[in-house]
């Protein structure tokens, strides 16, 4: 297991890359500590894969460094990195049996039979398959089938990190929950360093220590879930992570004092000068606005229920404002009026949040 | 259109894929088939669509037995979870394409190209090739392949499923807004929960080749005849566990009793299996009447504004979701309260008694 650092790592594809658009990843920093989980999370073509590519040595970056343990591997070929992949899609070697697919990654390193049957019989019972180690992989459903490869990335002792590329695409929702919760446990007992790449917010949110909002080739936040989502660092944060994500609204300051459409709004960011002219605005998520008769007016445009919870749009002077109301709560049926809670309400200036100072 | 399935059943060799179905949907409304893979929506969407021939029983279209009819003559749409588009043409020649296979004057396929366009946000990409697209472009480029022949009847087999989280959400908000005005009979299939109530409309649960229940989705959620049913429409799985009631008292073996409210008192005394969903198991202060059960944590998820804790109740495995964030270590225990007034009662082979 090992610390991971990466030093000011910057990737192209193009042979010669010009300005910052260019750049798959315009500048990664980053120390990961052992034995921690990590996600790093975003959508499809922010840079996520590229950064994995680059961990396990099947990419060299265009510029940076990337350490093990404070030891540089920057040039080290992948097969020396020891590191374990589980991929999207399960990798099983039909014709073997589940004990044999197991096995694979420890035979082909010329462990002793006697280590490898301790080993795949320790994970077979992690992942309740010490009922199938006898019967070919080929017979396996898709959840069965990622469940091999996922025992295959921890069979091996000597491994620096494991890392996880959207692995439970393929899976069922609720076979999904099971595996998480499984992965998991996994990782509180083993301790292991492992990297989960993902586009799901539920899964990275839920299975990571620590997440790594990735955002056009650029780390936008890196924070626990709660901090994530109690102080979004940046816009897109807010609207990526939350479902749906964050209220960003117009925002104009005067006299010191925040206004959205004209109306007060109390956030628990620090004053902004009045002559600020960059990009202003206000991000509140669906669980911080509430109905309040001291709010301002809105129309009720729609009302999702979603059983656990409603989904409520609102509309305001040309703004729409989404809420999430518990199920118990009755929706006014006349004149409705919210408001924020200023705690969880703040400014951001050009995508980027204003702390309290 | 009206469409109905009278005793349908398809087998395929030795294997039922659909057992004899009856389902009559709601015309020009936006009908969920929610099951787990392979449990048979895909199956009986080609059914409605013509592409399988039933092994017996008949599809009637606006009370016409269309039985054996092709797909060809039946005036269906249909869009896939891959995104399928002519890789050669563009998206403007993609969504034409229908229409020119109708003979369709040039004008008027200009005309209703331009409009379908418009409503998904596709204009500006009019003249490029499906692969310069992202792939909810790609997805809506089907979509509006689909919606601009005017079928009458619109079959969606996990249209989002390959998908971004957030294009998802996106997409989710607009397909139903797309379809009300067109009064076309939408038939959507997925296996997610979450996504037939933010549909709305009419959801069948699907299980094993069989619906097992049919009607407004919301209700479907709230009130669901069957076990089965219920667990088809839970994520995070439904809590069941076995209860007797006893005179005035519901008991959970040696876990808790409480007493059986109002609604509750028409039932005989004896077994029953109680159904509860995660958020009604919380460690939140007690809404309405509520019942202490004590559990031991297994897993702990915390998702940012709310925690899911995977713990053991009597040796049972329980799912309990609340607000806020609670960390727990594996192995400690706690204490949940139970929404009494909440819980479902099963008989025990399965059917609803009392909610």
């Amino acid at each position: 297991m090992a610390k991971i650092t990466l030093e000011n790592i910057k990737h192209s594809y193009l042979p010669e890359p010009g300005g910052l658009n260019d750049y798959a990843l315009k500048q990664i920093d980053a120390e990961w500590s052992d034995g921690s989980a990590y996600a790093l999370l975003g959508p499809s073509g922010c840079g996520k894969t590229t950064l994995l590519n680059i961990i396990s040595g099947l990419l060299k970056p265009s510029e940076g460094r990337i350490l093990f343990d404070d030891i540089d591997v920057t040039e080290t070929p992948t097969i020396d990195r020891h590191i374990a992949q589980v991929f999207q899609f399960p990798v099983v070697y039909d014709t073997m049996t589940v004990f044999d697919n197991l096995a694979f990654p420890l035979r082909n390193r010329a462990v002793s039979e006697d280590r490898v049957r301790i080993r795949v019989n320790e994970v077979a019972k992690m992942l309740d398959l010490e009922d199938s180690l006898n019967r070919r992989a080929s017979g396996l459903t898709a959840d069965g089938k990622q469940k091999i490869s996922l025992g295959r990335g921890l069979v091996r002792e000597d491994v620096n990190v494991i890392m996880f590329d959207e692995p439970l695409t393929v899976i069922d929702p609720h076979l999904k929950w099971l595996l998480r919760s499984k992965l998991k446990e996994l990782h509180r007992q083993l301790g292991r360093t492992m990297i989960y790449v993902t586009h799901d917010q539920t899964e990275a949110l839920t299975f990571a220590d620590h997440v790594v909002v990735i955002h056009e080739g650029t780390v936008v936040q890196v924070g626990t879930p709660v901090e994530l989502f109690e102080r979004p660092a940046h816009t897109f944060v807010g609207h990526f992570i939350g479902s749906p994500g964050m209220n960003i609204l117009p925002c104009k300051i005067d006299n010191g004092k925040s206004r959205f459409a004209g109306n007060l709004v109390q956030t628990a960011s620090s004053k902004l000068p009045d002559n600020y002219t960059g990009k202003l605005e206000i991000g509140v998520r669906p669980e911080f606005v509430y109905f309040d008769e001291g709010g301002f007016p809105v129309e009720i445009i729609k009302v999702d229920d979603l059983g656990r919870y409603q989904i409520v749009v609102t509309q305001h002077d040309d703004n729409t404002i989404k809420m999430i109301v518990p199920e118990d709560i009755q929706i006014p049926s006349e004149s409705p009026r919210i408001a924020f809670t200023p705690k969880h309400t703040r400014i951001y200036a050009d995508d980027w949040v204003v702390d309290q100072e | 259109m009206a469409i109905e399935l009278k005793q349908v059943s398809h087998r395929v060799g030795a294997e039922m894929h659909i057992y004899e179905t009856d389902l009559e949907l709601e015309p020009g409304g936006f009908n969920v088939l929610l099951g787990t893979t392979l449990s048979g929506k895909t199956s009986l969407m080609r059914l409605m669509a013509g592409l399988e021939v039933p092994t017996s029983g008949e599809v009637w279209f606006d009370g016409k037995n269309v039985t054996g009819v092709p797909v060809q003559k039946r005036e269906v749409a249909m869009v896939y979870q891959a995104f399928i588009n002519y890789p050669n043409f563009t998206v403007f020649d993609n969504i034409a394409s229908p229409l020119r296979v109708a003979r369709m004057p040039a004008a008027e396929i200009r005309q209703r190209v331009g409009k379908i366009a418009e409503l998904l946000k596709l204009t500006p990409m009019l003249d490029r090739l499906p692969a310069e697209l992202s792939g909810g472009q790609q997805q809506r480029t089907a979509l509006a392949r689909a919606l601009v022949k005017n079928a009458p009847l619109v079959l969606l087999d996990e249209p989002l499923a390959n998908l971004d989280y957030k294009l998802r959400e996106e997409l989710r908000d607009e397909l139903p807004k797309l379809f009300r005005d067109t009064g076309a009979t939408v038939v959507y299939a997925t296996s997610e929960p979450l996504e037939a109530l933010l549909l709305g409309g009419h959801t069948a649960t699907i299980h094993e080749g069989r619906v097992a229940q049919y009607g407004v989705t919301a209700e479907i959620y709230r009130t669901p005849n069957t076990l089965l049913s219920a667990r088809v429409f839970s994520d995070p799985p439904i809590n069941t566990t076995t209860v007797s009631k006893q005179g005035d008292s519901f008991v959970m073996n040696d876990i808790a009793r409480w007493p059986v409210a109002e609604k509750y008192r028409g039932m005989t005394d004896g077994s029953y299996l109680l159904g509860i969903r995660p958020h009604h198991v919380t460690l939140d202060q007690a809404r309405g009447n509520s019942v202490t059960i004590n559990a031991v944590v297994r897993v702990a998820e915390i998702s940012g504004s709310e925690s899911m804790l995977r713990v053991e109740i009597g040796g049972n495995p329980w799912v309990s979701e609340s607000h806020g964030i609670h960390s727990f270590d594996s192995g400690d225990p706690a204490e949940l309260r139970m929404q009494v007034d909440q819980c479902l009662y099963f008989s025990t082979d399965g059917a609803l008694v009392a909610s």
